[in-house]
């Protein structure tokens, strides 16, 4: 056994082994126990997967892949579980390790005095592994293992206070919602087994080509490309995972878990799990320009219009799990342009200010003891400095500020559709672009709030306030550096880059879909880029939604409600979320609660249990009844039986 | 020299089980009442010796002895030792059983031995007039046991109408027999088998005649229906240690008659009695699994078990392959080692007068004795079939043998009623686990009782999961 393939065992399987240890002892195992040997395992398996980005990335490791075992075979066929270890999945590695290392540190002061404290830091631990083992598999069988153990863990996480009726309703949501899209993953994975005859990447991907030529037919007197068809059904699974329109609604919901779970599972890795599976198949989505089309769209909508929704919510981590739903917009609808490696950065940068925007949204509401309203907070910077720091921080980044990490992943998004000839690219480009001024604005609106403004809290709460323990505050630091400065030193290496970059050959583009390319014609170094943007479009929208923030929340505090009286029928459709919850709640949930009584109370317990079930036994039992009165007891009947028996064989025979 | 030819003479068994038996009966006159464990370990002895000697003899090559009226060939060595090993577990479990309810012990070791003896007369018979006094001396020993509880009623019942039907089926086969002589004008097996090959079409009227009685009087003996009506009131009335021996032992050597009469006998007929068979099967399948589903006395149960199992046996004989007669005999064989447990069972439950026949007795049985208990599930999921229990592989191989000759009907009509049957099984298992116990004391039994018992189950179990070795020996007995 080689070296890489020691170190890939050693990082997927420390996180398992520690959640094992403390899932299966819960009860034995003290808290310290628990968090030591889950926030080791993950460290281990940190500092392994750095190393093994270092060689793969820098060092110039050849890509490797590995079948590690035969999982099964039936007939000519056989599944492995293997390993692909490329630019892409390595770094997808550390960025997993790193912000779940984190998460759990944090958690350590946050989750404090919880009752489930081993079970949650099992969960978190069981999540990492089965996140490292999607992003780091070889074949879409192990990618469908990884994908359905997030999104248990995800489901258990959500419900992890499940004696809260509000978090045993999101936790179903999100397992169901997610049940939808993953309904279409396992249909494309069929498709693509059943047309490829096999599950590996690299034949897949081989055979790619001719399968854009090939047509199948879904319904009658229909010709669609397969490859197509695969396509839009991989993606059905990456709306439900990744929270596209209208397959979002579940993420809001999922803010009932614990907070580190909303920046660890709901905002940095689980849900980019989709757009990591969209840029890890661009040798498939490259052939189908249709795919790329719906791609572009539903991200690019999603992108504006669940931002819209962030300003009117004040939960302060319903704001950011809207601005989550909004930025995943964008890192789709970048994949729809094909400018993959812009999607993936801006899945990198936001994975670190996401993280950190939530985690010190948490530090927040630990402070608060667990209020999460914004109107009954105010002026908190004065208890909190280093939180309000970070949350400046972070707020920046997502607003696209120059010089912020968030500044240099977006631009290059908006860059990539404006440059973009595909279908949906113009409607898609004034998406983005005022999706910037909202996500500005919303962000800000909810920053002004929290730290600005007067004091809104009770007396209790205002005398319990101050700066959280230093497990809390230090991920928050450690994540408030690269959330600054990321952008600034890998956007070069990660865009622009004549080799490739840092993702190299782990993506493939079509020469003619390459508006990266053409980008980094003009590109001359991060610091230009962002002097340059002082002249550009998105910046003057970002500091435009910055500055009405403060208008409406510092100058006129009053204004708000002025409009909120104005427009009331606009505020009344955004408080409703569009009527996506209550469309779902009428026709999906209470249509196929009607559904399932009919066939309940008709199907099974009338012709079923009743008919068939019960009704057979009945029979049986009569039959018994009937036929037990023929042993009569007496002698003469016995024997009289005999001839008579005697007869019927002749008869039977000589007949 | 003499020890060698009395060694390899193919009779030898039956010859020492006579003489032993002999020395048993004179043994006995003189023992005293108090000392009656010299009989039984006599009679043990008897049992192993001939035990052995069919082992010895396994590997003598097919001979015919007595002018052809005696056949020592590879069923008759199974069969044998299959007979002799069962009749020692019974003697073992019998043992206290008949002590206690002061049934003559002398009389009830001797009765069996004879009994023993006629099977393995019959077993081996290969002339009518053979096989008929196999049959008397197998039978006539059982009407006296299931009698040998002389203060009780129901026993007198119970023996007087298997008394009475016995005589009638024996008549019956009798009269069959001389069909077949008037026919063929020969008792010996070889050369019925050879006249009936070329006959002319008046004789074979006569030959199907013969064939329907001796056919009522070969199933009376197995108990399947429509000839089964001594079973139940048999099973229920005698002695739980008399059901015992009639329900095992005896259905072997009655198979043995089918393979020896119909088999061997006459193959030239075998469209006809398939054709009696299949009626036969399914009239005992279809009759035993349901009426057995009402039963609420434990005895009773079995026996309409018994009928449906007989039933599923004869699937693989009216196949008419060389495997479906491997596959009858595997049944058989199986059959009979869950009943010994099942029947076994009961006789050691029955403690001290409090008899053990009610399917509510059993209740809570895990609690008082949680290993027997096991064994008992081991045997109940056996009969019903399923895996890795033996009767599994026994239902698996009679159906196999039918599909193989095309009579998927008969084995999906098979299959309904296993899962009919399983119903009265799995209660018994529900009873003894889900329930909770009228009686609280513990059962305690002797340890030998406890081994025995065990190993007769845990064969259940292993037979099941290893089932080769004994499929592969059935299989030799039919090798063409």
């Amino acid at each position: 056994m080689n070296q890489l393939q020691t170190i890939i065992y050693a990082i997927v399987l420390f996180p398992l082994l520690g959640s094992t240890i403390v899932g299966l002892w819960n009860k034995k195992i003290s808290c310290r126990g628990a968090h030591w040997v889950t926030t080791i395992g993950v460290a281990i398996s940190f500092v392994l997967s750095l190393y093994l980005c270092y060689q793969i990335v820098f060092a110039g490791v050849p890509t490797y892949n590995f079948n590690a075992y035969i999982w099964g075979g039936s007939g000519s066929y056989q599944f492995n579980i293997g390993f692909l270890l490329d630019n892409l999945s390595t770094t997808m590695l550390v960025v997993v390790n790193f912000v779940s290392l984190l998460v759990h540190i944090y958690s350590i002061g946050y989750m404090r005095e919880d009752d489930g404290y081993q079970r949650f830091f099992s969960y978190i631990s069981l999540f990492t592994f089965a996140m490292l083992m999607l992003v780091s598999a070889n074949n879409f069988l192990q990618l469908y293992f990884g994908w359905e153990g997030v999104g248990l863990v995800s489901y258990l996480l959500i419900g992890f206070w499940f004696k809260k009726e509000t978090a045993n309703f999101g936790s179903l949501k999100a397992f169901i919602v997610n049940r939808v899209g993953d309904f279409g993953f396992i249909l494309g994975i069929a498709a693509v087994f059943n047309y490829v005859g096999n599950v590996d990447y690299v034949s897949v991907f081989n055979i790619a080509p001719s399968l854009a030529t090939q047509t199948m037919t879904v319904f009658p007197h229909t010709h669609w490309s397969v490859l197509t068809v695969i396509c839009i059904l991989l993606f059905i699974g990456a709306m439900g995972k990744s929270a596209q329109m209208p397959l979002h609604v579940w993420l809001p919901e999922s803010m009932e878990g614990p907070t580190p779970i909303s920046a660890l599972i709901h905002a940095a890795t689980m849900v980019t799990a989709g757009v990591y599976m969209v840029a890890r198949m661009s040798p498939l989505y490259e052939f189908s320009e249709v795919a790329l089309s719906v791609v572009l769209i539903v991200g690019a909508t999603g992108a504006l219009f669940t931002g819209i929704l962030a300003i009117v919510q004040n939960d302060i981590k319903r704001v950011v799990a809207y601005s989550t739903l909004s930025q995943l917009g964008y890192m789709v609808a970048a994949l729809g342009v094909s400018a993959y490696a812009a999607g993936i950065f801006h899945l990198f940068t936001h994975a670190f200010f996401k993280a950190l925007l939530f985690l010190a949204a948490g530090s927040v509401i630990i402070a608060m003891h667990h209020e999460q309203d914004m109107r009954k907070m105010g002026n908190l910077r004065k208890y909190m400095p280093v939180t309000y720091v970070c949350f400046l921080i972070g707020a920046l980044a997502l607003a696209a500020i120059p010089p912020f990490a968030g500044f240099y992943s977006k631009d290059a998004i908006i860059e990539a559709i404006h440059h973009a000839l595909i279908p949906g690219a113009s409607y898609a480009y004034y998406c983005v672009l005022l999706g910037t001024f909202v996500t500005a604005f919303y962000i800000f609106r909810a920053f002004f709030l929290v730290f600005h403004t007067e004091e809104r809290m009770d007396e209790h709460t205002r005398a319990g306030l101050r700066e959280s323990t230093w497990v809390v505050w230090l991920p928050l630091v450690l994540l408030a550096i690269p959330s600054a400065i990321a952008g600034i030193f890998l956007v070069g290496t990660i865009l622009y880059s004549p080799t490739g970059g840092l993702l190299g050959t782990s993506i493939f583009i079509l020469p003619q879909n390459n508006v990266l390319a053409s980008l980094a014609i003009d590109y001359h170094g991060p610091l230009l880029l962002a002097l340059d943007s002082v002249f550009s479009l998105p910046c003057w929208l970002a500091v435009g939604g910055i500055f009405v923030a403060w208008l409406l929340y510092i100058k006129f505090p009053r204004a708000p409600a002025y409009f909120v009286e104005k427009f009331s029928l606009i505020y009344k459709v955004l408080l409703a979320k569009y009527g996506f919850d209550d469309f779902n709640q009428v026709v999906f949930a209470r249509g196929s609660l009607k559904l399932a009584k009919v066939f309940f109370e008709v199907g099974d317990v009338k012709i079923l249990d009743h008919d068939l079930v019960d009704g057979s036994g009945r029979f049986i039992a009569w039959c018994s009844a009937n036929l037990r009165k023929l042993q009569s007891g007496y002698l003469y009947h016995y024997a009289f039986a005999m001839i008579i028996g005697v007869l019927v064989l002749l008869a039977w025979l000589l007949w | 020299m003499l020890f060698e030819t009395i060694l390899t003479y193919p009779a030898t068994p039956e010859i020492f089980l006579l003489g032993m038996t002999c020395i048993v009966l004179l043994a006995d006159l003189f023992i005293k009442q108090q000392e009656k464990k010299i009989t039984y370990w006599l009679s043990q002895f008897a049992l192993v010796g001939t035990a052995v000697l069919v082992l010895l003899l396994y590997n003598v090559p097919s001979t015919l002895l007595f002018n052809g009226s005696f056949i020592w060939d590879k069923t008759a060595a199974l069969m044998q030792f299959a007979i002799v090993a069962i009749n020692f577990f019974i003697l073992i479990y019998a043992r206290e059983y008949i002590r206690e309810r002061k049934i003559p012990q002398g009389e009830y070791y001797l009765l069996s031995l004879f009994s023993v003896l006629g099977m393995l007369v019959l077993v081996s018979a290969y002339s009518l007039l053979t096989l008929y006094l196999g049959l008397e001396l197998l039978s006539l020993p059982l009407y006296a046991m299931v009698a040998l509880q002389r203060d009780s009623t129901e026993c007198a019942e119970a023996a007087m109408k298997y008394f009475v039907t016995g005589a009638l089926a024996s008549g019956m086969l009798l009269y069959g027999l001389s069909m077949f002589y008037g026919a063929t004008q020969s008792l010996n097996i070889t050369e019925i088998a050879q006249v009936t090959s070329n006959l002319s079409s008046g004789q074979e009227l006569m030959l199907i005649f013969g064939l329907v009685f001796i056919i009522a009087g070969v199933v009376f003996k197995l108990g399947a229906a429509p000839f089964h009506m001594w079973v139940p009131d048999v099973y229920q009335g005698a002695p739980t240690s008399v059901t015992l021996f009639v329900g095992t032992a005896p259905k072997i050597a009655a198979l043995a008659m089918v393979v020896r009469l119909l088999i061997e006998g006459t193959p030239a007929l075998v469209h006809q009695w398939q054709e009696v068979l299949i009626l036969i099967a399914v009239l005992s399948i279809a009759l035993g699994n349901v009426v057995a589903i009402v039963q609420s006395n434990l005895k009773r149960m079995l026996s309409y078990s018994a009928i449906a199992h007989v039933g599923y046996m004869s699937l693989g004989l009216l196949a008419a392959t060389p495997d479906g007669y491997a596959s009858a005999l595997f049944y058989m064989l199986a059959y009979a080692l869950m009943s010994l447990g099942a029947f076994g069972m009961l006789v050691l439950l029955s403690k001290s007068g409090a008899e053990v026949d009610k399917i509510g007795d059993l209740r809570g049985l895990n609690t008082r004795n949680p290993w027997l208990a096991f064994m008992l599930l081991l045997v109940m999921f056996s009969m019903a079939g399923i895996p890795p229990m033996v009767g599994f592989f026994a239902k698996l191989g009679v159906l196999e043998a039918l599909i193989g000759a095309h009579m998927v009907w008969l084995a999906t009509f098979a299959l309904v009623f296993a899962i009919i049957g399983a119903y009265y099984y799995l209660n018994v298992v529900k009873v003894m686990y889900f329930e909770e116990p009228e009686i609280q004391y513990p059962i305690v039994n002797r340890p030998i009782i406890n081994v025995a018992i065990s190993v007769n189950c845990l064969m259940v179990l292993w037979l099941g999961m290893f089932p080769s070795g004994l499929i592969d020996l059935c299989r030799a007995a039919f090798a063409m």
